[in-house]
């Protein structure tokens, strides 16, 4: 049962690991690529976390729960990193996609 | 708004409860002896990096906070979903866009805490807070700040600046009572 549920999560984890990795590629501009990368990884992770939990607490039956430490850890890195790439891209005038609204909204700096 | 702990011997309170947890949770262990050496660098160390700190607000509100936490996990949650949706779905279809938000918040704490939120939940990046400090004159207060934003598919600008003003921020702004 449990190995189900490993399987599952990991699985799951995967996948939105996967379709954040896919954005980088499909996006047509760097503001928009970085949507993937801050968001779909964040569920990902979550979900292999949990699975390292669930794996350790009833398979090799050591209860483990550094698992919650990456999980504050990650959330806390990923909006700072996601931040820095933006504010340096900005910062570069890096072109927008072409439909973009309100690019008057970026002050010059 | 107040920025002093009521306890002179603990003048951050919640950063100290964080680290005696992240102790605990490093050693997975809450033998007594980890216990007495996690309860002394809880409260050594905010008191050694204290001097470095500039004085930010203090949660007033802890019960809210959690509340608060928890709302903005599930919104996570739901922001994953909507994202791998918005990025698997046809990409000509997205209207992306940069939206200034006007802040309320006056503290540098509350307002990274907002862009982090930000920055997870649906379909939003936070990019800039406007004014620049290094722009303005030294000592000189900005009348009106300004969180830019960079959203993936914009619908409504005028409702997403509502729904991050009232989901978002009136919480915060209710936690540290400024």
């Amino acid at each position: 049962m449990a190995e189900i549920i490993v399987s599952f999560l990991l699985l799951l984890g995967g996948s939105f690991i996967l379709i954040g990795s896919i954005g980088l590629i499909r996006m047509p501009d760097f503001f928009m690529r970085l949507h993937g990368p801050t968001k779909a990884t964040t569920l990902g992770m979550a979900g292999i976390l949990i699975a390292s939990i669930v794996y350790f607490s009833f398979i090799v039956e050591q209860p483990s729960v550094k698992e919650i430490l990456i999980t504050i850890f990650l959330l806390i890195t990923a909006p700072i990193s996601g931040y820095m790439l933006i504010k340096s891209a900005i910062h570069h005038r890096l072109e927008s996609h072409e439909g973009t609204k309100g690019c008057d909204n970026i002050e010059e700096d | 708004m107040r920025f002093q702990s009521r306890l002179s011997w603990l003048p951050t309170p919640f950063r100290s409860l964080l680290l005696f947890i992240v102790w605990l949770l490093l050693n997975n262990s809450y033998s007594v002896g980890h216990l007495i050496l996690g309860a002394i660098l809880a409260i050594a160390i905010p008191w050694l990096i204290l001097p470095f700190r500039e004085p930010q607000p203090l949660i007033l509100r802890p019960w809210l906070a959690i509340r608060h936490m928890l709302l903005v996990l599930y919104d996570i949650l739901t922001a994953n979903i909507q994202v791998a949706f918005l990025i698997l779905g046809p990409v000509k279809r997205l209207r992306p866009a940069f939206v200034k938000v006007p802040l309320d918040l006056t503290h540098e704490m509350p307002i990274t805490i907002l862009a982090s939120t930000v920055s997870l939940t649906p379909g939003t990046v936070s990019a800039e807070v406007y004014p620049i400090p290094e722009t303005l004159a030294p000592g000189e207060l900005p009348e009106q700040r300004y969180l830019l934003i960079h959203v993936l598919d914009l619908k409504d600008e005028q409702e997403l600046i509502n729904t991050i003003k009232t989901r978002y921020e009136a919480p915060l702004k209710e936690i540290f009572q400024c």
